[in-house]
């Protein structure tokens, strides 16, 4: 549903933020796109939804080039910003604005999400806290039901019951033809959604697997001395003793610790990157 | 639902199920919830509630019926207690083994114990 082939992108002409970039993914699936600020999270998503247009390579979503900005292909993509900015309106003229743009809209669906929510549908929208106005965004995102949905820090603003509920939701409506990309950097509050680890660095994605590889390939353990194991990958101080990845030798069925993988990978890249590549 | 960080998701929400089943909360031959139900219900994605009930249908615990979603197998609580009871014996016991013999606590010193914890339940 997205190919991107060595796509090159800059704000700059000499100073390019992502570099000979190739990924392909597949519908039915969350991806959860990890990476460090400023890695190029969200200029990649703006590549995606037409945004921005790659300096050369080639994108096409949904089977569109995103850059032409075919009316088909906008209606089928949605991304919801990390900043939002809303007009001073009240949520029932921004939706009889906004939502005829999305042929799948469905009202419905939107109202359900803000009741799931907890937000009062006659307010004014300039009269909500930051949360609040996340909170329409992302259930105005959802009833799209687009089939690219592009999440940039969803979670943020969100107090800590939104989250819950916020999981509840996209566990929900995650069609088998739809994509959701969400980045974050709360990687705690999405951990059990995402089902596809992106990470994005060095202007590239480095890595892109399933969770299901990553624990194939990897046990993550706590052992209370690092003389436990023998072939630790890399290591944090926990509370008691040591939180530690190693190679799964003996085919253990861990959880992935996503946090700890993502700074895994960041300061022992090639050896964890080697796991991936080797048959 | 509250994840421990040690086992693999797709095995705790597996192990839910199985504790619903053993419960009779879902009885054999019933329906159980449906993929996207229970990954609503534990905020985790469809596709490792999906993986589970895979697991779960070569463990011979549920069936699917085309259409129709999935379903409790017959004698799937018997199976469920007899791998339990496997699983107490070869895993958790040989731990508790190890720090009996640490503390240097004999086999008889439990007996009384359990004794005791079945006689306050009763």
């Amino acid at each position: 549903m997205i190919a991107i082939e060595k796509l090159n992108f800059g704000y700059r002409k000499k100073e390019l933020v992502l570099e000979n970039l190739s990924l392909h993914l597949k519908p039915g699936h969350i991806y959860g796109l990890l990476g460090s600020n400023g890695a190029g999270k969200s200029s990649l998503l703006h590549n995606i939804c037409g945004l921005l247009f790659p300096s050369s390579g080639s994108c096409k979503v949904a089977g569109d080039n995103p850059a032409n900005r075919n009316p088909q292909f906008l209606q089928q993509v949605y991304l919801l910003p990390e900043e939002i900015y809303l007009p001073n309106v009240s949520i029932k003229s921004y939706l009889d604005v906004y939502a005829p743009f999305y042929p799948t809209f469905d009202n419905e669906l939107f109202f359900r999400f803000l009741g799931e929510f907890d937000i009062p549908k006659e307010n004014k929208l300039q009269h909500m806290s930051y949360g609040q106005k996340k909170k329409v965004m992302i259930s105005f995102a959802l009833a799209t039901q687009a089939k690219v949905l592009l999440m940039d820090e969803p979670t943020n603003g969100l107090d800590i019951p939104s989250k819950k509920q916020f999981r509840k939701i996209i566990a929900g409506v995650l069609k088998e033809d739809q994509l959701i990309i969400i980045s974050t950097h709360q990687v705690k509050d999405l951990d059990s959604l995402i089902d596809y680890v992106l990470i994005l660095d060095d202007k590239k994605i480095i890595l892109h697997e399933p969770v299901e590889n990553i624990t194939d390939k990897l046990a993550f353990k706590q052992v209370m001395s690092l003389d436990e194991v023998s072939t630790t990958i890399y290591s944090e101080g926990a509370l008691k003793g040591y939180a530690v990845i190693t190679p799964n030798i003996k085919k253990e069925q861990s959880r992935l610790d996503m946090e700890m993988f993502f700074n895994a990978v960041l300061s022992e890249k090639q050896q964890m990157l080697s796991q991936f590549n080797k048959q | 639902m509250d994840f421990n960080n040690t086992q693999a998701i797709y095995l705790q929400i597996a192990d839910y199920v199985c504790d619903k089943i053993q419960l009779k909360v879902w009885k054999e031959d019933e329906k159980i919830p449906s993929v996207r139900e229970l990954a609503v219900m534990l905020e985790v994605n469809p596709n490792t509630v999906m993986r589970s009930y895979e697991y779960l249908q070569n463990q011979e615990i549920i069936y699917t019926k085309r259409g129709m979603g999935y379903f409790v197998q017959a004698n799937a609580a018997a199976g469920i207690l007899k791998a339990r009871r496997t699983q107490f014996i070869s895993e958790d016991l040989p731990q508790l083994y190890k720090k009996m013999q640490l503390l240097n606590i004999a086999v008889t010193d439990l007996q009384t114990g359990y004794e005791q914890f079945i006689n306050q339940k009763n």
